[in-house]
């Protein structure tokens, strides 16, 4: 890379801060032309990182890690950090995938949000995050990569409670807000390890010594921060066990469920694991839990999503299980990474589309989001019906569409292996193929096919709400047709003769290829039966029988899916409750023992005390008495611990 | 002939406290002779004047102490670069503090009583009040209580540093108890803090007898020399006695910083205090002592045998669990936000000894930037609080359902969380600046706090004590959801009374003659809104509500908050300079 174009990366993240800055202090006098100059920082940053992506293809592979250096950062005692910028395929991948479909939200918000008073505000925090995403990805060590991580929660935060005014989404913000910080802990408590292990925490000092790190500082260290950063990645990427608060993040407006909680903020878990990848390869053992916890979570979310009917939730379901995909590849280690991102990628352009298209349907059924009361509405909404469709063969992984060449290669690579883990990952992984066909068919032809459940104001249709559908304006068609045109063509294009998997190896390591322990051939036919299986089951359901308005009684699977297979409860029950039982029993112990205790020897000692108590204030010698335990008890831990 | 030799004083070394405590008694003689109307101007002027007098001198003494370090009279007074760096934070929060103290907002009222000596209910009070009196001995007072504070971090003789603690402190005792509203509590707050300083005070005086015995000296130098060398003093060769001395001087310390087990009094005086003292000796009280912890601690932990050090950091090792446990665990459960900026500073009087447990210089250039980011955000944190007050409507106002007028009698400061509620529809900058002096405290990226928890617990790490570091970690995770849950109240919550835009709370009706005449009761009686079905003009004019709302800075606190504010937020984003400052000050200890 040349000298000049590496030192655009500081205007990477620059340009969209200094949109948010304008919009956010500029008040009320921008908010005429707002959201265009919102439109055109996040244009201006995709342009910028075209430029150096142009610059990168043209030098050789060997010279494509790079790092800009801006200055000192924070230099005290031990800790020195260089305010950096990691420029690589890794990272500008993702700052192509940021402000591509950053930019394409841009646009479509200005149409979906045309009618808020505060559009102004919400665009100030799109470029808000837009930026804060740019400085994650772009950072050189894991504290800066931290401050975007944070700056990324908190432009989550915001926009999830960007309609304030409603308490659901507020309860919804402050729980992923507390999910988020659980992940955070693990994230500042693998740097502290890794300051104390390495002396640094910057990628360049830590990565490459990671392995003899592994010998130095022992095994158990090692595992130590690997699952930290897995507990970071968790919270981040709504994995399990903090996958409950993607859910409910739908409440806000919908271009910032497609732009955060289905293309960019939520992958921000496997970046930090395929960042880390020396790290885990370090430790198998936690390299081995991030394989686990992805399986789980793949399966898990495409349970849940069979049985959603809300549309946008139902995605988020998906969301979870197609992040479940990518944990699980970057939990195979090396020969994972690269498939990971991949399907990250081509992930990115797919649900951004389908959540786009929802929130199109959405904009044309007064917001509904019910999928019991949609049917019918592909010959009304036929932009919206053909962009979703493409992208719901996309995340399908149907020939030859995006989703295929990504989603098959983790299913092989999930293959690969000895013993039973080949087995178990790679099982896992096709029967979520198949479930994710059923659950997505469910979702499109529920909106889009079979007779229409809502009412278009005529007689006969008792008791159904009455919609006027229409086509959405071409504000928000275009991006639309753009994802879908990405969700066609992305995988393919990147594919040919291992186009994605080569440029990334300058980071990722080249990854030599090992046989799956089924034949290629029987894995792709099987998940293409199990796909077809999958669709079959949902248009016999959904699309040939009249779906019921109400949702049926049904087995008890399907009620847990309903209720998230009851993650609430799960929540409740072993953080919650016990938390709150913490603090009452801390309150009524305060009130209880010790005013009580202290009021009680008052009385206790008689009348007199109580004549006293009148006069002066009784709680000072309690203090005080306070006051001379404590140096007791000090005193006495010292004698204890000197003799 | 005994000629007296005068010992040659170096002036310019003593100039930053000498200054504040000649402005002090200078005030105390501007009372007597400036004419009452021109007082509170004249004694602002001087009180600020003196305090960035005293700034200046310290930035003209940085260079010099960088070299070597200036003892004045064998020790009496001993300027470490540290020491300096100390007197610098109690400064600049000083300064700010004062700004906050000066503030009478638009209605024309500071937060002091009019006579503090006026028994709180009686008619002398009420005739103070409508005589419109000011209690401007209050900047002599601060400025004294400063000079103590000035003088605490900066000597080497431990009855030197006794007198700085009774000179930061008598004041701060008085000052507690000077609120214009909810007086009794005030005082209340005032005699406990007193009853309980006097203890600590005991305790201390008591810790440096024993140091006498043991070392014939009571220069920490002296007594360090003595370790070196016990033959040099008749009891040197008890070293048991060191260590309790220590032990109880640092218990002294220990209650001005408000550390667990010394913690009990913070909550009560800082909640009963009036609001801008309470920032003030928050923020300045704490830097002072822990200069004074930090000169004591790392000059005779040099001295102590490694034993005794040890048993040292056991000590040092409890006192920061139970602190952070104490103030994270109890702030969790606050109803009122002085209680729980309180039980914040508790916590953070715990973060602070972690800091210091290495007793090494990665550790006091960490606790110095912290001591500074603490500072700020707790100065403006209760600047903010000043600002937020109840108001009474009475009569028709109190009917409406539209908007409340900006009369009715604004009262004292709404302290209970759950009137914050939607404030930040009222007040949103306000509200912002709260919310980021609370990111701050809590440790969120981007801000000072951050930056501050970070250097004082890989300063831990780095001493070995990862266990602590680890436990900070944790408390800190807990903290937030406390900081947070204000900021939620403020931002997301809607005002508690629905109907509009001003957070009402709890409305009262006293339908007089209806309790007595037709039998409705105030229990049949709806609040709030529900007050306007009340009919009859009797009963009418006897129906108020109490409504929060915020009182307009004339200036001083406004300002104040708005460089906390950028403080806060310059020194997370870029804390290149002033950590550059602290590792500067740090690096050279005697």
């Amino acid at each position: 890379m040349t000298m000049q174009t590496l030192s655009l990366a500081p205007w990477l993240v620059a340009t969209p801060m200094i949109g948010a800055a304008v919009l956010l202090l500029g008040g009320r006098r921008t908010d005429r032309w707002g959201h265009w100059l919102g439109v055109l920082a996040s244009a201006a940053t995709f342009v910028v990182g075209l430029v150096m992506l142009l610059d990168m293809l043209g030098t050789p592979a060997e010279e494509r890690v790079a790092v800009h250096t801006v200055g000192t950062w924070i230099d005290s005692g031990p800790l020195h950090v260089d305010l950096g910028f990691q420029v690589d395929p890794l990272s500008l991948t993702f700052v192509m995938l940021v402000t591509f479909v950053g930019t394409l939200i841009h646009v479509y918000s200005v149409a979906y949000m045309d009618h808020d008073v505060d559009r102004r505000r919400f665009f100030g925090y799109l470029n808000l995050f837009v930026a804060a995403m740019l400085l994650l990805v772009l950072a050189d060590s894991y504290l800066l990569l931290f401050v975007g991580w944070e700056g990324v929660g908190l432009a989550s935060f915001l926009l999830i409670g960007f309609w304030d005014g409603r308490r659901e989404n507020a309860v919804a913000g402050k729980k992923a807000f507390v999910m988020n910080r659980v992940g955070d802990m693990g994230l500042i408590v693998a740097m502290m390890l890794l300051l104390a292990t390495f002396g640094s925490v910057s990628f360049a000092d830590v990565l490459p010594a990671a392995g003899e790190g592994a010998t130095a500082a022992g095994q158990a260290t090692m595992t130590a921060i690997g699952l930290m950063l897995l507990l970071a990645a968790c919270g981040k990427s709504a994995q399990l066990p903090l996958q409950a608060w993607l859910g409910d993040a739908m409440a806000g407006p919908t271009p910032v469920s497609a732009l955060i909680h289905a293309a960019t903020m939520v992958t921000a878990g496997v970046y930090l694991l395929v960042r880390s990848g020396p790290l885990l390869e370090a430790a198998p053992d936690a390299q081995l839990v991030v394989a686990i916890v992805g399986a789980l979570t793949l399966l898990f979310g495409a349970v849940v999503g069979t049985a959603k009917d809300d549309i946008k939730k139902a995605l988020a379901a998906s969301t979870m299980s197609q992040i479940g995909y990518m944990m699980l590849a970057a939990g195979l280690g090396p020969v994972g990474y690269a498939f990971a991102i991949f399907h990250l990628l081509t992930h990115g352009f797919f649900k951004a589309g389908l959540f786009l298209g929802a929130g199109s349907v959405m904009h044309a059924m007064d917001d509904d989001v019910n999928m019991r009361r949609f049917g019918g509405l592909a010959r009304l909404l036929p932009v919206t019906a053909i962009t979703m469709g493409l992208g719901w063969l996309a995340i399908l992984g149907v020939p030859p569409f995006s989703g295929f060449f990504s989603k098959d290669k983790i299913i092989e690579a999930a293959f690969v292996g000895e013993g039973w883990r080949p087995w178990v990952f790679g099982v896992t992984a096709l029967l979520g193929a198949g479930i994710t066909a059923y659950y997505m068919s469910r979702l499109f032809f529920m909106t889009f096919m079979g007779r229409r459940r809502w009412s278009d104001g005529g007689p006969g249709d008792d008791g159904a709400p009455v919609r006027h559908p229409h086509e959405s304006p071409r504000l928000m068609t275009w991006p639309m047709i753009v994802l879908a045109v990405g969700s066609v063509g992305l995988g393919g294009v990147l594919a040919v003769g291992d186009r994605f998997v080569t440029w990334l190896e300058p980071v990722t390591g080249h990854a030599e290829h090992h046989e799956p322990v089924l034949p290629v051939w029987l894995l792709i036919t099987l998940t293409l039966v199990l796909v077809a299986l999958g669709i079959l089951l949902a248009f016999r359901q959904f699309a040939m029988a009249a779906v019921p308005v109400t949702p049926p009684r049904a087995n008890v699977l399907v009620r847990a899916a309903r209720v998230d297979l009851h993650q609430d409860d799960v929540n409740e029950a072993l953080v919650m409750r016990p938390g709150q039982y913490l603090t009452r029993a801390l309150v009524y112990t305060d009130r209880a023992a010790v005013d009580g205790g202290w009021l009680g020897l008052a009385g206790g000692i008689g009348r007199l005390g109580a004549r006293l108590r009148r006069l002066q204030n009784g709680y000072v010698r309690s203090y005080a008495a306070t006051m001379l335990g404590g140096l007791g008890i000090v005193a006495l831990v010292v004698w204890a611990l000197a003799s | 002939m005994n000629d007296f030799v005068a010992p040659p004083i170096d002036w310019a070394a003593v100039s930053p406290v000498l200054i504040v405590l000649a402005a002090g008694v200078l005030g105390v003689l501007l009372e007597a002779f400036v004419p009452a109307r021109g007082r509170r101007a004249t004694q602002l002027a001087l009180t600020l004047v003196a305090l960035a007098g005293s700034l200046v001198a310290v930035g003209l003494l940085w260079d010099r102490v960088q070299e070597h370090a200036v003892s004045v009279v064998g020790g009496s007074y001993l300027l470490t670069p540290f020491g300096l760096a100390v007197q610098a934070v109690v400064g600049v929060c000083a300064l700010l503090g004062v700004l906050v103290v000066a503030e009478r907002t638009t209605t024309g009222q500071d937060a002091f009583a009019p006579a503090a000596a006026a028994v709180p209910g009686t008619a002398y009070e009420d005739e103070t009040r409508r005589a419109g009196l000011q209690q401007t001995e209050i900047y002599p007072l601060i400025l004294f209580a400063t000079g103590g504070m000035l003088l605490f971090p900066a000597t080497d003789d431990l009855i030197v540093m006794f007198v700085a603690l009774e000179v930061l402190s008598l004041p701060l005792y008085v000052l507690c108890a000077t609120a214009r509203r909810r007086r009794l509590l005030s005082q209340e707050a005032a005699f406990k803090y007193f009853v309980l300083g006097a203890f600590a005070s005991a305790l201390f005086v008591f810790g440096i007898a024993l140091v006498y015995g043991f070392a014939g000296t009571v220069r920490l130098q002296g007594v360090v020399a003595v370790l070196a060398d016990p033959s040099v003093s008749p009891l040197g060769s008890m070293p048991a006695l060191v260590l309790v001395g220590l032990l109880l001087v640092l218990s002294g310390l220990l209650f001005k910083i408000g550390a667990a087990p010394f913690h009990a009094w913070t909550p009560d005086v800082y909640q009963g205090a009036p609001t801008p003292i309470t920032g003030f000796m928050a923020a300045c009280t704490k830097a002072a002592a822990i200069g004074a912890l930090v000169r004591v601690l790392f000059t005779l932990a040099n001295g102590l045998d490694p034993a005794t050090r040890h048993d040292v950091e056991v000590a040092l090792w409890a006192v920061a669990i139970l602190t952070m446990l104490v103030g994270t665990v109890a702030g969790a459960v606050q109803t009122d936000v002085k209680r729980m900026l309180a039980y914040s500073s508790i916590a953070h009087a715990g973060f602070l000894v972690v800091g210091l447990v290495g007793m090494d210089e990665v550790g006091s250039q960490a606790v110095l930037f912290y001591l500074l980011a603490y500072g700020l955000a707790t100065i403006g944190a209760f600047a903010v609080v000043t600002l937020v007050r109840e108001r009474t409507l009475t009569g028709d106002e109190a009917l409406g359902d539209g908007p409340v007028p900006d009369d009715g009698v604004v009262l004292g400061e709404a302290t209970r969380l759950a009137q914050w509620a939607g404030l930040g529809r009222k007040a949103p900058w306000l509200t912002a600046a709260f919310s980021l002096f609370l990111l701050s405290m809590a440790g969120i990226p981007l801000t000072a706090g951050f930056v501050a928890k970070f250097g004082v617990f890989s300063a831990a790490v780095e001493a070995g004590a990862w266990p602590l570091a680890l436990l900070g970690v944790l408390a800190s995770a807990v903290a937030v959801f406390f900081y947070v849950r204000v900021i939620v109240l403020m931002v997301l919550t809607p005002p508690t009374d629905g109907g509009d835009a001003t957070p009402a709370e709890a409305a009262t009706s006293v339908p007089a003659d209806a309790a007595g005449g037709t039998g409705t009761g105030s229990g049949g009686a709806p609040s709030g809104s529900g007050a306007a079905t009340l009919t009859g003009a009797a009963t009418r004019t006897l129906v108020s509500r109490t409504v929060v709302t915020v009182v307009g800075s004339r200036g001083p606190a406004a300002f104040a908050i708005a460089v906390c504010a950028v403080g806060v937020l310059l020194l997370g984003v870029l804390p290149a300079g002033a950590l550059d400052l602290a590792g500067q000050a740090a690096q050279f200890r005697p």
